[in-house]
């Protein structure tokens, strides 16, 4: 157990939270769109200092959970029928496809490794010639910078035996499609800081103007998710719907062009299949057909029947935020962390997990500021 | 997904025969590689925030250190090593 650092101090939670209290007069309902500000506001027991007229919806902001079915069937494929070294971030692997997830493969004999960064999967196909090398390159637009990076440095290393399996989604167009659901009751939205430092602030106007909600781009940390929360009430108590920065320190206006500039040469925008939620038009990148070499999905031309979701999963109203992880039937039971059924049960970024791991949200002791390690 | 690590850039040097220009970071006596692609006004000595091996964006060395500490005592930097023997001194 250990208590906050200074920065992050006990006084500056206790001051945020109060002044959120004194703020709130009516029931807001806000949403954070990422799965990483969703682990942190269960992990620290964020939630439990909240004043109870606000309640905050977890978003579909986990690349992990909403990568389709489909596509972890055609990882697994590649990995076990066409020999190839098949690279992934850790948290991918856990993921159950329809039959089986990477991990399963890896343990009957397929050659699955988890690596920290695409780079290395590229240094992998220069030592490994005579091996196909396949990274699957999910993620957000965080995430995408470095896996066209990993596709340019390819191109430049005369690489002939790599490519990436790409499901690259996209923030601006999910929140649009959270919005969409006749069922919403959102009111205002957390962008995702890291997000905002490669795309810049731009993008989040149409947003704000169509539907008159107030959007605050936020970091990670307890104290920087509390301002946000309360910059975000403090528009809603007065009628206003504006952009806002939290996380000035990192997210310039302009974000990264460079990264932006890099993903451009890699990754053409087009329609994307989320798992839980569907098809969202435009919402995700997929790899320029120019460079269809270094597509997985084009050069092993694979074709995977659709398989149908787990029925009892409620993955799909979790991720647009309409029901709580814990309003499932078999949170807990028949789905946990070991044997998930849905995704979200998977990723620590996935609301179900979190709130597995690290609540009973409803009961933790709110007195204790204290964060646990497991 | 998006976590980002705050780490200085110890070297820079280039690799595969001088075709590609990378960073040796360092994160709390943990070093590793990483792109500056993205960042190519970065220096030997600056802070950046680094994401999957690739520099994100250029951080002042307070926010650096300040969340580098948050990040450690909260147990987020597994992914830099197997190993949870995280040296906890400044970067």
């Amino acid at each position: 157990m250990k208590h906050l650092t200074e920065y992050r101090s006990v006084e500056l939670v206790e001051q945020y939270v109060a002044e959120l209290h004194r703020t709130a007069t009516r029931p807001w309902t806000l949403m954070e769109v990422c799965g990483g500000q969703t682990h942190s506001l269960v992990k620290n027991g964020l939630l439990n200092l909240l004043p109870p007229s606000i309640t905050m919806v977890h978003g579909p902001g986990c690349p992990v959970c909403v990568t389709p079915l489909n596509l972890i069937d055609k990882a697994v494929y590649l990995a076990e029928e066409r020999g190839v070294m098949l690279c992934s971030f850790g948290d991918m692997i856990r993921v159950p496809g329809s039959q089986k997830s990477l991990l399963d493969a890896k343990a009957a004999g397929a050659d699955v490794r988890i690596l920290y960064s695409p780079l290395e999967a590229v240094r992998l196909a220069r030592e490994n010639p005579h091996r196909d090398v396949v990274f699957f390159a999910v993620g957000f637009e965080t995430t995408a910078p470095a896996n066209a990076l990993s596709v340019l440095q390819a191109r430049q290393l005369g690489l002939k035996n790599y490519s990436i399996l790409a499901s690259h989604v996209l923030v601006p167009p999910a929140m649009e499609a959270v919005m969409q659901d006749a069922d919403t009751n959102i009111q205002s939205f957390l962008a995702a800081g890291h997000v905002c430092a490669i795309m810049g602030l731009d993008e989040y106007l149409p947003l704000v103007r169509r539907y008159g909600l107030p959007i605050v781009v936020t970091g990670f940390e307890p104290v920087d998710l509390l301002q946000g929360i309360l910059m975000a009430v403090r528009q809603l108590e007065r009628g206003e719907a504006r952009l806002e920065n939290q996380y000035v320190r990192v997210v310039r206006p302009e974000g990264n062009p460079e990264a932006r500039r890099i993903i451009g040469q890699v990754f053409e925008t087009v329609d994307r299949e989320w798992r839980g939620i569907g098809t969202i038009p435009g919402s995700g990148w997929a790899v320029r057909p120019e460079l269809a070499d270094f597509d997985a999905d084009k050069k092993f031309a694979v074709t995977i029947a659709k398989a149908p979701e787990c029925p009892d999963c409620i993955a799909g109203l979790v991720l647009k935020g309409i029901k709580k992880p814990h309003e499932c039937s078999q949170f807990g039971r028949a789905c946990t962390p070991e044997r998930p059924l849905g995704a979200p049960m998977v990723s620590s970024e996935g609301a179900c997990a979190a709130y597995y791991h690290f609540a009973s949200v409803e009961t933790q002791d709110v007195a204790s500021l204290q964060i646990s390690k497991l | 997904m998006c976590l980002a690590i705050p780490g200085k850039i110890k070297s820079i040097d280039y690799q595969y025969d001088g075709l590609v220009r990378m960073a040796q970071i360092s994160f709390g006596g943990i070093t590793k590689e990483a792109s500056l692609d993205m960042v190519p006004q970065a220096q030997v000595g600056d802070y950046v925030l680094v994401h999957v091996g690739v520099a994100i964006s250029v951080v002042d060395e307070e926010e650096a250190q300040k969340s580098f500490q948050y990040l450690a005592e909260i147990g987020e930097l597994d992914e830099l090593t197997e190993s949870s023997q995280i040296d906890r001194h400044p970067l």
